[in-house]
């Protein structure tokens, strides 16, 4: 049997215009019934309340953008931006580079290479909480193992997460350890993927090993690079867990990013209002951040 | 001759008895059994007080037939939980126990717990053996709403004491000059030994400046709650005093400390003193976890430049308003804040008993001798810890970060003077509304 052609002319007619709509709409309606109620909702909600001074044992008082004002005059308010960006960027940077060049590694052919990217992989597949908890026992600074190992080795004892000077590097130290392995896997996916001829002319033309990599594997896995990048700044940015459990902000307010300030101010102070100012301001941000990372995506190594 | 009359009469009589009696029985002894099949929900905020109530709970299914499903969460946890589960209107747990001096005043705004004046009223609803006058006096006070209702009920006094090291000293100093001078001299950091130890974690250390603040015979706030007291003389000394101690003769990191990790500093034997709630004694005088296990003493907090007291927290337990099994949750309320439970409660170390009569029963048995005594010498001894405000939570934190900063060396009077005008302007809108 021969194949035919399929042309225009033999497709059923294909329904559209008002008609189209008219029949297909209530198929959509449940996703965006959905939507409205868990996403929508809730941040038209969040709008609202920033706009009341609203504490949970009183009623609520329209005041504007009173809100708002109050948070660009809060200094509180202002250091927890600072120590944000400050975490989000090494949070961010190390990660990348350790991720990066362990995907390199992982990408070559070695014995018992499957073994070594399982271990690899394990601290991002343990629970944050449980994650903090551990490392908190760890970081005390008498009877943690983390002391204890620099004693063995002759060194003197280390703050940790217990000074105000270290806190927040310490807690970089966290986040390395655990999300090293996803950008691994991110671009370990991307270089997986490359074809050999370049890498072969790259040899042939007398390249070394860093010039391979610099203008053959960066260009061809910066996609996934970017990809991996933006997940960690959006995940850096929205840290929770691992600090609260680590040190709750603090010491004093050492550690207290803009997620900690908004847990406390509308759980712990129970201040509604104030806490969904802190959110949207914090959701601006995150947005701001995300689109430049995503213009990055244009822009050729 | 029986007539059938009669007959039909006195079968009618005997059938009834068993009811008769049952009625009389009811108003001799308490039917605990009423609610049987029904289940309810427990709230429990981590501690020593809610190991005991989870400890006995099958003693509480059996005497009630009631299912009781119990959970406990961290107070950092569970606090927010409850308040933001009784504001939406429906929550999750029938009972919840909480923190008095942290939440009593938020929830008693929001009217969100049963009032349990009609409950103690009733005879019915309420066991002749609970006894609600065996309650202190400074308990009653405690868990009564400035309008009056009453809606919790005690589970526990915590006063603040001092632990330390029998190895180290022999014995606690009277006065908080000597105990600093004691810290002094026991204080050899080439050797990691240290002289005191107490939270530096921020809202956590508030009440351990306000022990000190006690000594000067003075409290946070003004008796109506209106106007603060935290720049005075007095707190400026108590705020040098906790300045001084900490970060001079505590482990390094103590600005991170919370009671759990002065515990375990205390327990590895390195540290004199420990100023904390008198319910952390059962790991202390434990072999499996203890390293000083026979050489804990427990002393009284010392005495101030003007006075000797020690401060004061409660723990209460109550009913959400919202709860569809409230007279079941009632029992279990009885059964808690019962006078077994009480005595359970000091026997296993884990606080005060809020009522009398504990400290007279036979069966008292506690962890040390010592523990006890110095236990009923601070109940006679204590004043409030915290101020009862709506806001005590953000009290806690704006104080808290000035007392840590204090520890890495700020300087006292400024940053009690920088955190009270915080704070005033929060006080002011809690009054307000």
């Amino acid at each position: 049997m021969s194949a035919t052609a399929t042309t225009a002319g033999d497709l059923p007619a294909r329904p559209h215009g008002r008609n189209y709509a008219r029949r297909y709409w209530m198929f959509a309606l449940p996703a965006a019934i959905v939507v409205f109620v868990v996403i929508l909702f809730p941040w038209l909600f969040t709008i609202v309340m920033s706009l009341f001074s609203w504490q949970v044992t009183g009623k609520a008082d329209f005041v504007g953008l009173a809100n708002f004002n109050q948070l660009f005059h809060d200094p509180r308010f202002g250091w927890a931006v600072v120590r944000t960006l400050y975490f989000t960027v090494m949070a961010v940077a190390f990660p990348m580079v350790l991720g990066i060049w362990a995907a390199v590694c992982f990408s070559t052919k070695f014995r018992l290479r499957g073994v070594a990217r399982t271990i690899f992989i394990l601290p991002m597949m343990a629970t944050p909480v449980a994650i903090g908890l551990v490392w908190t026992m760890m970081f005390h600074p008498q009877l943690g193992v983390l002391n204890y190992l620099l004693h063995l080795v002759g060194l003197p004892p280390f703050a940790w997460v217990y000074s105000v000077n270290t806190v927040i590097p310490t807690l970089v130290m966290v986040e390395t350890w655990q999300w090293t392995p996803m950008v691994m896997l991110i671009v370990l996916g991307g270089i997986a993927g490359l074809p050999v001829d370049p890498y072969e002319a790259a040899i042939i033309d007398g390249a070394s090993t860093w010039q391979m990599f610099r203008f053959i594997t960066v260009p061809m896995v910066w996609p996934f690079i970017v990809f991996a990048g933006v997940m960690r700044v959006i995940d850096a940015l929205k840290t929770f867990d691992t600090i609260f459990v680590i040190t709750g902000g603090g010491p004093g307010t050492a550690s207290e990013t803009i997620n900690m300030l908004l847990y406390q101010t509308a759980f712990g102070y129970y201040n509604l209002g104030y806490g969904s100012a802190i959110v949207l301001v914090f959701f601006a941000l995150i947005l701001l951040v995300s689109m430049a990372l995503l213009a990055l995506r244009r822009v050729q190594p | 001759m029986i007539s059938r009359r009669t007959l039909l009469t006195a079968t009618a009589a005997t059938l009834a008895a068993p009811a008769i009696v049952s009625e009389v029985g009811a108003t001799t002894a308490f039917d605990w059994k009423r609610h049987k099949g029904q289940t309810i929900v427990v709230s429990l905020t981590k501690s020593p007080r809610a190991d005991n109530l989870q400890a006995h709970q099958k003693e509480f299914e059996a005497l009630t037939g009631i299912k009781v499903i119990s959970e406990q969460l961290p107070e950092q946890q569970q606090r927010p939980k409850m308040v933001m589960e009784l504001a939406a209107g429906n929550p999750s747990f029938d009972v919840t126990h909480f923190s008095l001096h942290v939440s009593k005043r938020v929830v008693g705004a929001g009217k969100w717990l049963l009032d349990l004046r009609p409950y103690l009223a009733d005879p019915k609803l309420t066991a002749p053996e609970f006894d609600y006058a065996d309650f202190g006096a400074g308990a009653v006070t405690a868990i009564t709403q400035p309008d009056g209702r009453i809606d919790s009920m005690p589970v526990e006094t915590d006063v603040w004491l001092v632990y330390y090291n029998k190895k180290m000293l022999p014995k606690m100093p009277d006065t908080l000059d000597e105990m600093m001078q004691t810290a002094a001299r026991l204080n050899d950091p080439k050797k990691n030994v240290y002289g005191f130890v107490g939270r530096g974690l921020k809202n956590a250390n508030v009440p351990v400046w306000t022990s000190f603040l006690l000594g000067e015979n003075q409290l946070t706030v003004t008796p109506d709650n209106k106007t603060l007291l935290t720049d005075t003389p007095e707190a400026i000394w108590a705020g040098q005093y906790y300045k001084d101690i900490l970060s001079k003769y505590a482990p390094p990191g103590v600005v991170g400390f919370n009671w759990y990790e002065c515990q375990n500093s205390f327990m590895q034997g390195n540290v004199g003193m420990w100023l904390d709630g008198v319910g952390f004694c059962p790991p202390l005088v434990d072999p499996k976890v203890s390293k000083i296990y026979d050489h804990v003493g427990v002393g009284l907090m010392p005495a101030g430049p003007k006075a000797r007291h020690c401060a004061m927290f409660n723990d209460g337990i109550g009913i959400a308003a919202k709860s569809k099994v409230k007279d079941a949750a009632w029992l279990y309320v009885q059964w808690a804040t019962g006078k077994q439970m009480a005595l359970n409660l000091v026997n296993m170390g884990g606080g005060a008993s809020p009522r009398v009569s504990t400290y007279t029963e036979p069966n008292l048995k506690p962890p040390t001798k010592e523990w006890l005594q110095t236990m009923l010498a601070s109940l006679k001894i204590a004043e409030p810890g915290l101020p009862e405000i709506i806001p005590v939570t953000e009290f806690r934190d704006v104080f808290g970060i000035a007392l840590t900063n204090m520890i890495g060396g700020a300087d006292v009077a400024s940053e009690l003077k920088k955190a009270t005008e915080e704070f005033k302007p929060v006080l002011a809108k809690s009054l307000q509304s």
